[in-house]
């Protein structure tokens, strides 16, 4: 991390300590907002919230290794999560998640090489009554049949400032993606 | 038993505020006395007599005291909360003051999970509407010393941050484990002040209980469990959604109601809850029976009992806090043990040891997630026992 960001990241997280307060019970809150936008919460952002709220940086690390939306290693920018639970299964949630595997070329657990797509099972989203179901980021998505999933993905794309793919030809291949920036990001 | 009326919660004629219009300015003691002439239990599952936790907090003294909402629904197959935050907010936020004004306290937390925060937005509206109607904030409905506001606070995605003392922890900033009891949060809760937690279902029930009296309510339901419920139900079935329906009715007329009656099983409360064979269908849903917190999965025919037992097991692995042996070890060895079972590797002495532990779980762990963890695997191994056993090894 440039020292640059670093000073950056700290006027935010001292910020966010004058919003939510400078005690314990503001730790989520914080860590939760420092997670929406850098997608993650590293070890400098440990330690400065940590010397805010007068914790230790290992009461932090703790913390957000508990808690499965707060990750301490870089994630996409857009999380998608798929509900894995009983009632999600009975309306047949492994085809929609082959199907985003597929479109997103990765697995459950792994992050695009682009750095934008995370992709996650979660536990009940409680959309039992339509399942399968998604989130991808905030949005939900319910009843999710696989000839969806392109869409949605799309959606995404465009909904969280992410450049669409200009050519329908390299839509299909999930090893190319058409990046104006290329060569900055990852 | 009389007709369903039309105000309870999913009604088609359910006034807002009325409670709080009708009780507020009389005695506090009032409010608590209607609702345990309700017979109201928690809605959550577990089905602790609302009106004694908020005398309980009442009596107690403290420097400040808390009502917290607990909309941290994560049981697998329950979404009515849901249903009722998207729905029925004014009522929850209704019953929140409601309860604040019986104990004496003047803020409010919701306790929204983080798979829930698309609806942050809709409840920070129904809030702000809410303060410029007075009917929250500071003098409410102009009456000097009832002050009350409420505020949302996301959870990050944990299951077992719905255990009451795990919520107040992470509340507080903490990893979210359960702590030991007592004392109980109604005397040492957030921030060690006195503090009732209650489902989302039981507030706005209050909320109800208070416009139209305690002896309504007990009108309906059974002895033991006074009412009526709302059902998640999902799975197999034609019609799934959330139903409204009086405690006590049995599993066969709830099917007979969703379209589900070819079912197999049924998975009662969710991972924590039991699994049903045919057998036990005329069984009925309240609390001296099969007590639930709503959840209704119907499993249909043709399903694989060893698939159910092995996503409920995926999930105690993945939820368990880690803090007490039994859970954190025990449904790691029932996973495996399922493993073994759809290999077609299980003996029957194996098969005994398993249950023993999943008993053992039940005696020891610390909390009721631990608890209840081993349920759906020791119903399913013992109603399936034909099925589980001696499986073909699959490719």
């Amino acid at each position: 991390m440039l020292i640059q960001e670093q000073r950056v990241l700290e006027a935010e997280i001292i910020a966010l300590a004058d919003k939510h307060g400078r005690k314990r019970s503001a730790l989520l809150p914080i860590l939760l907002a420092i997670q929406e936008k850098y997608h993650y919460i590293n070890k400098f952002a440990m330690q400065e919230v940590a010397a805010l709220l007068d914790i230790h940086p290992v009461e932090v690390y703790g913390v957000v290794r508990f808690y499965s939306f707060l990750h301490a290693e870089r994630r996409g920018s857009v999380m998608i999560r798929m509900c894995r639970s009983l009632s999600c299964d009975l309306a047949g949630k492994d085809a929609v998640a082959r199907q985003i595997e597929n479109d997103l070329g990765i697995k459950f657990g792994e992050t695009t090489a682009d750095g934008r797509f995370s992709l996650e099972y979660a536990q009940c989203l409680g959309q039992c009554d339509r399942g399968p179901a998604l989130l991808v980021g905030d949005q939900l998505h319910a009843q999710v049949k696989c000839s969806q999933i392109h869409t949605i993905l799309e959606q995404a794309r465009a909904a969280f400032g992410v450049y669409p793919l200009r050519h329908a030809g390299v839509a299909h291949s999930p090893h190319f993606h058409y990046d104006p920036m290329a060569g900055r990001a990852s | 038993m009389s007709t369903k009326p039309q105000d309870i919660l999913l009604g088609v004629d359910v006034p807002i505020d009325a409670g709080l219009q009708r009780a507020a300015g009389g005695p506090t003691q009032a409010i608590i006395d209607e609702v345990r002439a309700s017979g109201l239990r928690g809605r959550g599952g577990a089905g602790f007599p609302t009106a004694t936790k908020w005398q309980l907090a009442k009596d107690a003294t403290g420097e400040a005291k808390f009502v917290v909402c607990n909309a941290d629904e994560g049981e697998p197959g329950t979404f009515k909360d849901r249903v009722l935050l998207t729905e029925r907010a004014d009522l929850v936020f209704e019953g929140m003051a409601l309860a604040g004004r019986a104990i004496g306290a003047s803020q409010g937390i919701v306790y929204l999970r983080g798979e829930y925060r698309y609806l942050r937005a809709h409840l920070e509206s129904v809030l702000s509407a809410r303060r410029d109607r007075r009917v929250l904030g500071t003098a409410i409905l102009g009456i000097p010393g009832f002050d009350f506001d409420i505020e949302i606070h996301m959870g990050a995605g944990a299951y077992v941050c719905g255990e009451e003392t795990a919520l107040i922890e992470s509340l507080e900033g903490h990893r979210g484990e359960p702590r030991n009891r007592p004392p109980f949060p109604v005397n040492t809760g957030f921030f060690g002040q006195p503090t009732i937690v209650n489902n989302v279902e039981t507030l706005a029930l209050a909320a109800r209980i208070v416009h139209r009296g305690g002896a309504w309510f007990a009108g309906f339901g059974t002895p033991a469990s006074r009412g009526y419920k709302l059902f998640s139900v999902s799975g197999d079935c034609e019609k799934p959604g959330v139903y409204e329906l009086p405690m006590g009715i049995k599993v066969m007329e709830l099917l007979e109601l969703v379209g589900g009656l070819h079912a197999k099983a049924v998975q009662v409360g969710g991972a924590s809850g039991r699994c049903i064979s045919r057998a036990e269908f005329d069984r009925s849903l309240c609390f001296e029976d099969l007590a639930t917190g709503g959840a209704i999965m119907v499993i249909g025919p043709g399903r694989d009992m060893l698939r159910v037992a092995k996503n409920f097991l995926e999930f105690f692995v993945e939820e368990s806090c880690g803090q007490c042996t039994p859970c954190r070890a025990g449904n790691v060895a029932l996973l495996e043990g399922i493993e073994l079972l759809i290999a077609g590797r299980c003996s029957m002495a194996h098969l005994h040891e398993l249950k023993s532990l999943g008993e053992t779980m039940r005696l020891t762990a610390k909390c009721g997630l631990g608890q209840s963890s081993p349920q759906a695997f020791l119903s399913i191994v013992e109603q399936f026992s034909d099925e589980v056993l001696g499986q073909q090894p699959r490719a």
